[in-house]
């Protein structure tokens, strides 16, 4: 079985997250599953930075403990990651930069040679790497053509040159798999909202969602759709507000600190019945934390923030193809249902690389508003679902007021008791509307071995780790995508025949075992991880195998 | 259209005397005449805060979005932005505009957000029964300040002058016919246009008698001179006792926000075309 694993590493500032999308690439057209992780402290130039590519004749989702090959443009890479080395790992270093027992490529000569520019020093040492992994050169040209199409010519003859200057230590053989398209989290996640019919996208920068920002920023470059980015995140989360009271499709999106300034009218989203949308990315907490690192300690923060009782949609979903798939979802459920939404992820699926596969793109239901022919139109009309025919200004001959206080039907502010009890009534049935829409949606994901006696419980990010390790030790993964409303009969079912349930989570407290206790489920055991990085799969095989 | 009076059902709890029901008539007013000149009352969209002045969204019979408190702007510009056929104003109070919210008020201005904010400025919280605002003057003696406040009032127009607001202007309820005027030149400015007004509370602070001793309107003043607006601007300072200018301190034309965004919509062909190319472009 292939499975080859490559650490690229420099000075922040270096380019190191392409250089590592580049070796993504070139795996990804010799035919594997790639994932990349990337790792970087929260400055601008000077810190360390690396991404380990992790490339298999199989789906994968998860970093190994050990890399075969590193690719340093630095000392520090070597130095720091000697504890991810084995007795085999080969070291491509550049020898101007750094010492090592490995295969020193003389860039800067090289880069004189060419009359090429500082800049092009990463194409030299990709080039090092395909010709030392004994990729084809035509992959590297390939690649290179579809990825950096500026410079290209000059790109090339550097990476030829790094290309012959390796000793090849490797013969990767071609898979079978892609190639696919190399998505992160957040460009999924960006995608899956256009698809749900997104208009407008605002947000104020905040790690790990502003590359989603960026992305949506560069589409908006050349189509119609609108990208804000406004004073703070309150200015953000009203701006969606008015955009989507006047008939806009609209998200935001941000991180735990952005969204706790977001709560307040997320809770108005509540009572006023404005569709929103919110990504959430979360990281290491609490606090600023750690703010380049990933965690799962918002999940209850999500299913409660904002006063007062109102339903939400929450989908935390796992992988790159669930995320794009249930940002669709969400932005349909929540213009469908007339409810908030949130697409719960971390900083480890909003800023991992991975192949986008089949399921991506779900078909979508047409909303219907029938609006009853006749009088003037009420926004907030009651009705049996609890959803009420929602129409944007203008609408000739009536006013469509949308409301913050209780309200009458037609959004008319009041204290009545009665009143107030029938709008609060009308709007918790939309809740139960909406877990019916969830119900026809398989909010619940399995995998692994049917009918293992042991089970992985995961939720949002550890699920391809979970998944790995589960067909490695022949157990089964279960993954509720759906959060809030909780799909709590669909989750007894997925789980029923388990002796064992073993929770795994990146929190402190076992969130989602909580949970699952409110809803009768029992977990009978819980793996955590509390350190800002993902679980490598040889360390949750262990931890799971202390346990279960 | 059948005759709307614009004027909901809806029973009316402002104080007697409240200088809310000036502005609430000059701003129907001004409404009216823009539905007469052809503007369809659908069209109009009305964003009010919270407080005594945000009952207008329950009272007038038109479009609203009743926010939440501080937070009429943001959603203001989301709603142009959405639409831009839409007029689309803010009221607002003293609490909203200045305290609360300031940072969008600031913003707005700076970004020349095409909407109308009409500042119901009566320098103290009236729904909350009587604390002070960023507009009252210093010693004022509110719930919250028993010995009188320690901190002088900003100066809102100042502000706005060196925020980059394009049309700057100040009213007040004890001059309905100018306050409507300034209304409807607000409404047909094309950019962010600003109007404090001076509104006595009927319960906590009620100062038609300054207003109206020291008011005069502005007349020989050239609104396209921003120095002079500035120094006119200054003249009173909110806080001791000066002449008050009511009329235009300011109006310059500038690129409006959501006229640079490009508002065609995108068709479900369009998009699964643009996801493709994306797609492509990332294998």
């Amino acid at each position: 079985m292939a499975d080859l694993s490559v650490l690229t590493g420099g000075r922040a500032g270096d380019g190191i997250n392409s250089a590592g999308l580049l070796v993504s690439h070139l795996l990804n057209r010799m035919g594997y599953s790639t994932y990349m992780y990337f790792d970087y402290p929260s400055l601008i130039k000077g810190g360390h930075n690396f991404t380990i590519t992790r490339a298999a004749d199989m789906p994968v989702g998860a970093c190994r403990e050990k890399v075969d090959i590193v690719l340093a443009l630095n000392q520090d890479t070597i130095d720091l990651h000697r504890d991810l080395m084995h007795d085999r790992t080969v070291v491509i270093y550049d020898s101007g930069k750094a010492t090592a027992d490995g295969q020193g490529v003389p860039v800067e000569e090289i880069l004189k040679e060419e009359q090429a520019p500082p800049v092009m020093g990463n194409s030299c040492m990709i080039g090092a790497f395909a010709g030392a992994a004994g990729i084809p050169f035509t992959i590297v040209e390939e690649v290179f053509g579809t990825q950096i199409p500026r410079g290209l010519e000059k790109n090339l003859a550097v990476a030829r040159r790094g290309y012959g200057s390796a000793t090849r230590v490797l013969h990767i053989d071609r898979g079978h798999e892609g190639p696919f398209s190399l998505l992160s989290g957040n460009e999924a996640i960006g995608l899956g909202l256009l698809h749900g019919g997104l208009d407008a996208y605002v947000a104020y920068p905040m790690t790990p969602t502003s590359n989603l920002l960026h992305f949506l920023a560069g589409v908006a470059e050349d189509h119609p759709l609108t990208v804000v980015h406004p004073e703070n995140e309150i200015s953000v989360i009203l701006m969606a507000h008015g955009l989507a009271y006047a008939g806009k499709r609209t998200a935001v999106g941000t991180s735990g600190g952005g969204f706790c300034l977001m709560t307040e009218s997320f809770s108005m989203a509540g009572t006023n019945e404005v569709p929103l949308v919110v990504v959430m990315g979360q990281r290491t907490g609490p606090s600023t934390g750690l703010p380049t690192y990933t965690g799962q300690t918002d999940l209850h923060f999500m299913l409660h923030a904002g006063q007062g009782e109102f339903p939400r949609l929450v989908v935390a979903p796992g992988d790159i193809t669930q995320a794009c798939a249930w940002s669709a979802r969400a932005l349909s459920l929540a213009w469908t249902c007339q409810v908030p939404a949130i697409i719960l992820v971390d900083k480890t699926l909003c800023e991992g690389i991975a192949p986008l596969r089949d399921g991506a793109f779900p078909p979508l239901p047409d909303e219907n508003h029938d609006v009853p022919a006749g009088g003037r139109y009420r926004r907030y009309t009651i009705t049996a679902s609890g959803i009420s025919p929602m129409l944007h200004p203008p609408v000739p001959g009536s006013a469509v007021k949308a409301n913050s206080y209780i309200h009458d039907e037609a959004g008319i502010t009041t204290e009545r008791a009665d009143v107030t009890v029938r709008m609060t009534e009308k709007r918790l049935r939309k809740g139960e509307s909406l877990l019916h829409e969830i119900m026809r949606l398989d909010p619940v994901e399995r995998s692994g071995r049917e009918g293992a006696s042991i089970t992985l419980l995961c939720w949002g990010s550890t699920l391809p780790v979970c998944r790995e390790v589960a067909g490695n030790l022949d157990f089964r993964v279960v993954q509720p995508v759906v959060l809030s409303p909780f799909p709590g009969e669909q989750l007894k079912r997925a789980l029923s025949g388990a002796e064992q349930i073993v929770a795994v989570e990146e929190n402190a407290l076992g969130q989602l075992a909580m949970l699952c206790a409110r809803n009768g489920i029992t977990v009978d055991t819980s793996v955590r991880k509390i350190d800002g990085r993902p679980f490598a799969v040889e360390e949750l095989e262990r931890r799971i195998l202390e346990v279960a | 259209m059948a005759e709307r009076t614009l004027i909901t059902g809806t029973q009316n709890t402002w104080c007697p005397g409240c200088g809310n029901f000036t502005i609430q008539f000059a701003l129907r007013n001004a409404i009216q005449k823009l539905a007469d000149e052809g503007v369809p009352l659908e069209t109009i969209v009305l964003v009010t805060g919270i407080g005594c002045h945000a009952k207008m969204a329950d009272y007038l019979d038109i479009n609203s979005f009743y926010s939440i408190h501080g937070r009429t702007i943001p959603v203001a510009t989301g709603i142009k932005l959405a639409n831009p056929e839409l007029t689309v104003l803010c009221c607002a109070g003293d609490g909203d505009a200045y305290a609360e919210g300031l940072d969008h008020l600031v913003f707005a201005a700076k970004r020349n957000s095409d909407i109308t904010v009409i500042v119901h400025n009566n320098r103290v919280y009236g729904l909350t029964t009587g604390q002070y605002t960023p507009t009252s003057p210093l010693g004022f003696r509110g719930r919250s300040t028993p010995g009188g406040t320690i901190e002088p009032p900003f100066n809102p127009l100042s502000l706005m002058l060196t925020s980059g607001a394009g049309f700057i202007a100040r009213g007040t309820t004890r001059r309905m016919k100018e306050l409507e005027d300034l209304i409807s030149r607000g409404l047909r400015y094309r950019g962010f246009a600003f109007i404090d007004v001076l509104q006595i509370c009927a319960s906590y602070f009620n100062v038609g008698e300054l207003y109206d001793r020291q008011g005069y309107a502005l007349s020989g003043h050239d609104p396209a001179d921003f120095e002079a607006a500035c120094r006119k601007a200054e003249e009173w300072d909110y806080n001791r006792d000066a002449p008050i200018g009511f009329g235009l301190f300011y109006r310059q034309e500038k690129p409006v926000f959501e006229e640079q965004f490009d508002h065609r919509r995108l068709t479900a062909a369009d998009r699964e075309d643009m996801i493709r190319a994306i797609l492509a472009a990332k294998r």
